[in-house]
């Protein structure tokens, strides 16, 4: 076990004590296959006014960590040894009653998921004030006025009409401003904010997180971000821990520390984090080409299959004003009708790949459905290798489904869970009628070899996998019938900075060696950079901009480009170049 | 260290902070399915042993009866000039009011019991899963009027209802013809249950992913979106086979139940009031086999929930 | 919350008619003669049977049959028992005694379930939990007559607590026992349902971010844990009313107590037939409308289900 850093005061912070002391902080859960040691020796100091950012990869311990600090790990887990000083009284040493006195009142919580952290059964109002009641003398009148104002300052619009309402009435970005209003409501000293905005929309989550960087510097409140986003941590917080496995691996001058890595696994997660890597394709397809990188990898993979391609070809997939209206039933017999895709055109040439790019509700997953024959098109035309996609005739349906397969956004759904790893990916061969037992055995084998796991998976189950490896098997089973169009419906939106550039990478391989199309829709334009030829950014159904991926990145013509761009986290950043 | 930072940097020793192949395929032990994992779970606390081992001797004894005991528990065996024994001589319990061996009759008793309860618990369960299945499955119209005739039956309670038709059925009243009506008020629970599962497994990835594929409907419904929504039914239909069995108790002890030809703790139960005061054996052994019969298969359900229930495990 | 109620009471309508139709159609539109099989084997006087057949209607088509009676329940006419006394009056005298004992185990069920499900279901895992656990399963699996029957024998006849059989009058005190009787079984279940949905939220994030917040364990516990767990236990309470009722007829009939479940366990006894379908019509339909109330609190409860569509 490691013993634990060495802490010395910043020069620059000569003479002051800082706000919290963490040092060599040990976390052991008990589990059922024994002891867990989560969090090994995490040391840190935090200055008052001054952001720190934990950043790492899920199970890293950066969010126990957090926890821990304000006592409020799950109850099978414990700090084992080391400190955390608060203002010079050790936060893991404190008896409930001392803890309930500081929780809320000079350390402050903004929890992760806008979704689960409201109580659903009390109105937004309530919530806010109980918190208030708690932790200051306020009361009645005073403290509803409170309210209003924490909410209005955490940029909820009009909060004192919004009281009485309740969380689900409320969009995630609304619900995530109450939480910030809550943590912030006591004037707290330092607030702990864990992923505060990993599930909202980009521009949300840079609008909220302005927001916040102006309230926390108004009161000089220090911030612990938590997060697993290397571009926000470097944007958010002057001071950077890297965790890895329960590990700080780095600890530091968050730009020093993003412009030049030093360890492996520093490196490895700079190199990976789309944003920043995907400037570098760029110069790899003009043929600067430096090897060594994931980004360079794909490119070069990518500059392969254009040599193969033949520019005067028609386009494989063709869409025209396609528009997709869902009827919405509002109870009983009246309905409204929603525009889920308006209007909608764009090509794609064969063995490209087209990035749709938007945020929740710009309808990019209704394309990826109707182009799939999940959906029925509305109006407009979808054309596929010269044929009407809307047409298509049933009894050559099959054919449709075998040239055109899906990969889709979660890990945990996409595999039958009562399936065995094998039948999921013979399952496409059997519908088919493609070879015998024996014969889609070896497929099988070679499907998996072919996303680079071994054969014997084959008998495995999917709670025995990672979230990375079950989407290499969906990918795998969307291969098996050797299609020519793959739709990711954000495909690796949900995994691990490092696990998706891996699965990327397996996705640009295939597309070489295989000459497939991609249909790639995605809200991260970080991926998009890293990946697309073309993007097709998407707004609440409409078309926003078209155009190839370079020019939407260096010349964006709509605000709505310009915004979603400058909304991704630490874009300005060079990581991994010294600055 | 250089002071040129203004803040401190550590980078820690890499033999310290080894880093790993990203994402790499580690299993231990064999393979294991859903349902293989649940009965490891199962396997690992001796309730499961002490259900099972219970459930085991109670479906002996209602299958071969015989074994247990030479002596008849109805018609001529009874002597009724031999009622109310205390035990001992050839009756190990004793006799009741009718002169009936006690012991026999528990062990006789057994059968009726098992019997309602077991075939009362398939009919609704087949009939409620299927109906269940279909209403989440194939939605619209069919799922609202079979979701509303689930409404109608569910407004009765069970016991309620068969109250009323075993009260003017004029079919003869055994072990069949009960646990049918049971099943008749009984099946809309687990239709809901079933249906609830079905509509949240067929909205999963893998489900839309199999129609890309092509698979048809049908194929789908049986292939993939039955097989994940069978586990809260397993848990429901193993508690219900001890509420069937409490339901045909009841009913036999209201004198609606199987007729006191045939042996049956209930009837037994209701037969023993009149000796409350002086005799309370007659009415302890069979509510002790009644309550033993329901405790094995309320525990095994429970036991099966948390089996079956990943969040329950952690939990436990 | 108008319109939620409106839209309840709205599904109601269909579900009343249907279940009113099937008990009517179960007793009248079986094989035989259905007056006859109403008695099962008891010997009728012929002038009865004529007299049931006038007052069903039995001689116009099965939905006309059906029609008048329901018609004569809004009216509040429900039929006459065996004995030729009008239902309603029946009604009147026994409800009350009946609702006094369903307060009792309501209540009774109600606070003990609750309070010992939220104690168990903190100390998870602790031996108060285990035993509760415990505890409560053996009282789901020992059917209510057995417990009836061994609190009678103990407390009765052993120990002379309480009196065997309750007396004409039914007072609060005298249906005291015989009301925890009836809710031992539905005590057990809230027991468990409570324990299980607060060891749940106690894990909720919800419940996390309310510590973070600074309120005070006791708050947390109140506002925030026990005021969502009550959720399930409200909505199981709607299907229990089903158990409770007919428990009432068992423990009324164990406690010779005159209430409704009481008329029903002698009507049966002695093969009154028609006492029985008209009283146990009145159950169901009592039961449709508390499980309407149920619904209600259960709104009340939970702002997901009035804002739902």
């Amino acid at each position: 076990m490691s013993e634990g850093f060495t802490i010395t005061p910043d020069p620059s912070r000569e003479g002051e004590t800082p706000l919290l002391q963490v040092r060599d902080l040990q976390i052991t859960f008990k589990t059922v296959g024994g002891e867990v040691n989560a969090v090994r020796g995490v040391s840190f100091d935090l200055y008052q006014g001054e952001n720190l950012a934990i950043v790492g990869e899920s199970g890293s311990g950066k969010s126990t960590t957090a926890t821990a600090i304000l006592d409020l790990l799950a109850e099978n887990g414990r700090v084992s040894g080391g400190s955390a000083l608060f203002n010079g009284k050790d936060l893991t040493k404190l008896s409930r009653k001392e803890m309930e006195h500081i929780r809320g009142r000079e350390i402050g919580y903004v929890p992760q998921d806008p979704m689960s952290n409201l109580n659903p059964v009390w109105n937004v109002g309530f919530q806010v004030k109980e918190t208030i009641e708690a932790n200051t003398s306020l009361r009645g009148k005073a403290a509803k006025d409170r309210v209003i104002e924490v909410l209005k300052e955490a940029g909820l619009p009009d909060p004192a009409s919004r009281l009485r309402q309740y969380p689900n009435q409320f969009s995630g970005g609304m619900r995530q401003r109450v939480l910030i209003g809550i943590g912030m409501s006591a004037r707290p000293k330092l607030l702990v904010a864990d992923e505060p905005t990993s599930a909202l929309d980009v521009t949300v989550q840079r609008r909220i997180l302005d927001h916040l960087g102006t309230l926390t510097r108004e009161h000089g409140t220090s911030v612990l971000f938590i997060t697993h986003d290397l571009g926000l941590a470097a944007e958010r917080a002057e001071k950077l821990v890297v965790m890895y496995k329960g590990q700080v691996v780095e600890y530091g001058d968050s730009k020093e520390i993003l412009a030049d890595p030093q360890h492996p696994y520093t490196k490895r997660l700079v190199a990976a984090a789309p944003s920043l890597a995907s400037r570098r394709i760029q110069s790899a397809v003009e043929g600067k080409s430096t090897p060594g990188t994931v980004g360079d990898a794909i490119a070069v993979a990518r500059s392969e299959a254009a040599q193969s391609e033949v520019a005067t070809e028609a386009p494989l997939i063709s869409v025209d004003n396609v528009t997709k209206i869902y009827n919405i039933s509002q109870g009983g017999f009246r309905k409204t009708q929603f525009k889920a895709a308006d209007n909608v055109s764009f090509q794609i040439a064969k063995g490209k790949t087209m990035a749709i790019v938007g945020e929740s509700g710009s309808g990019k997953s209704t394309i990826a459905k109707l182009f799939l024959k999940l959906e029925d098109i509305t109006s407009g035309t979808m054309t596929f290798d010269g044929r009407d996609v809307g047409s298509w005739p049933k009894r050559e349906l099959l054919e449709f489904r075998r040239r055109v397969q899906p990969v889709f956004q979660d890990p945990y759904g996409t595999l039958d869970p009562m399936r065995s790893i094998g039948a999921s990916i013979a399952e496409p061969l059997q519908t088919h009628g493609i070879g015998d037992k024996a014969s889609n055995r070896k497929t099988v084998a070679e499907l998996l070899e072919q996303v680079s796991l071994p054969a014997d998976m084959a008998n495995r189950y999917p709670n025995e996998l990672s979230g990375g490896q079950r989407q290499r098997v969906a990918i795998a089973r969307a291969l098996a019938l050797k299609p020519e169009v793959l739709v990711l419906d954000e495909a690796v939106s949900a995994l691990d900075v490092l696990v998706q550039a891996q699965v990327l990478q397996l996705l640009a391989d295939l597309q070489a060696e295989l000459d497939l199309t991609y249909l790639f829709i995605t809200h991260d334009l970080g991926v998009v950079r890293m990946v697309a030829d073309d993007v097709t950014v998407m707004r609440q159904g409409q078309v926003v901009e078209a155009a190839s991926t370079d020019e939407v990145f260096e010349n964006p013509k709509e605000q709505y480009t310009i915004d979603l761009l400058v909304a991704i986290p630490g874009g300005k950043f060079e990581f991994g170049k010294s600055a | 260290m250089p002071s040129n930072h203004k803040i401190q940097r550590y980078v820690a020793p890499v033999e310290e902070t080894p880093v790993a192949a990203v994402d790499a395929v580690k299993f231990d032990g064999k393979a294991s399915s859903v349902w293989g994992d649940a009965w490891k779970d199962m396997r690992s606390r001796w309730l499961t042993w002490a259900c099972l081992a219970l459930i085991a001797l109670i479906a002996v004894v209602a299958l071969f009866p015989q074994l247990f005991t030479s002596q008849l528990p109805t018609g001529a065996a009874c002597d009724i000039a031999n009622f109310r024994q205390a035990p001992g001589n050839g009756h190990v319990l004793g006799t009741d009011a009718q002169g009936c061996d006690v012991y026999s009759r528990l062990i006789y008793g057994t059968r009726a019991s098992v019997t309602v309860g077991l075939v009362a618990t398939i009919l609704a369960t087949l009939v409620g899963c299927v109906i269940g299945a279909i209403a989440g499955f194939y939605g619209g119209w069919l799922d609202a009027v079979v979701s509303r005739l689930g409404d109608i039956f569910f407004a009765i309670p069970t016991v309620l209802g068969a109250i009323v038709v075993m009260q003017v059925m004029p079919w003869e009243r055994n072990a069949l013809t009960l646990a049918i009506v049971l099943a008749v008020f009984g099946w809309p629970q687990i239709a809901r249950i079933m249906r609830g599962a079905v509509l949240s497994a067929k909205n999963a990835d893998y489900v839309t992913a199999s129609i890309a594929l092509g698979v048809s409907r049908a194929k789908i419904l049986v292939k993939h979106v039955v097989p994940n929504s069978l586990a809260p039914v397993i848990v429901i239909a193993t508690v219900s086979l001890g509420v069937f069995i409490v339901s045909e108790a009841s009913l036999s002890f209201l004198g609606l139940g199987l007729p006191l030809s045939t042996a049956s703790w209930g009837a037994d139960i209701s037969a023993g009031r009149a000796t409350l005061r002086t005799d309370p054996a007659l009415i302890f052994w069979p509510s002790l086999a009644l309550a033993l019969t329901v405790l094995a298969f309320m525990t095994l359900g429970d036991i099966v929930r948390d089996a079956l229930d990943p969040k329950a495990r952690a939990r436990r | 919350m108008i319109a939620y109620i409106g839209r309840r009471l709205l599904q109601l309508i269909p579900v009343f008619f249907g279940a009113t139709l099937l008990i009517y159609f179960l007793v009248f539109a079986m094989p035989g003669d259905p007056i006859k099989a109403l008695f099962g084997d008891k010997p009728v006087p012929e002038s009865t049977l004529e007299a049931i057949r006038a007052q069903y209607n039995l001689d116009k088509p099965f939905i006309v049959q059906y029609l008048l009676w329901i018609k004569g329940i809004f009216v509040g006419d429900f039929g006459l028992t065996y004995s030729g006394r009008p239902v309603a009056d029946e009604l009147a005298r026994a409800f009350p005694i009946t609702a006094r004992l369903a307060v009792i185990a309501l209540v009774f069920e109600g606070v003990v379930g609750i309070a010992i499900g939220l104690y168990a279901g903190l100390r998870k895992g602790k031996l108060f939990d285990s035993v509760a656990l415990f505890i409560s399963l053996l009282f789901i699996s020992v059917p209510i007559f057995v417990i009836g029957f061994l609190v009678q024998y103990f407390a009765g006849v052993q120990w002379g607590w309480i009196k065997t059989t309750v007396s004409g009058q039914a007072t609060w005190s005298e249906l005291l026992v015989p009301g925890m009787v009836l809710a031992a079984t539905s005590l057990a279940n809230i027991v468990r349902l409570t324990r299980g949905s607060v060891a749940e939220n106690m894990g909720a994030d919800f419940v996390r971010t309310a510590k973070a917040k600074g309120l005070r364990r006791g708050r947390v516990v109140r506002v925030h844990i026990l005021r969502n767990s009550l959720i399930p236990v409200v909505t199981y309470l709607g299907a229990d009313l089903g158990s409770l009722m007919v428990g009432a007829v068992i423990t009324e009939g164990i406690f010779n107590i005159k209430g409704v479940g009481g008329t029903v366990f002698q009507a049966v006894q002695r093969g009154e037939g028609p006492t029985v379908v008209s009283f146990v019509a009145v159950m169901v339909i009592v039961f449709m409308l508390a499980n309407l109330l149920v619904d209600l609190l259960y709104a009340v409860l939970d702002p997901r289900i009035r804002y739902a569509k």
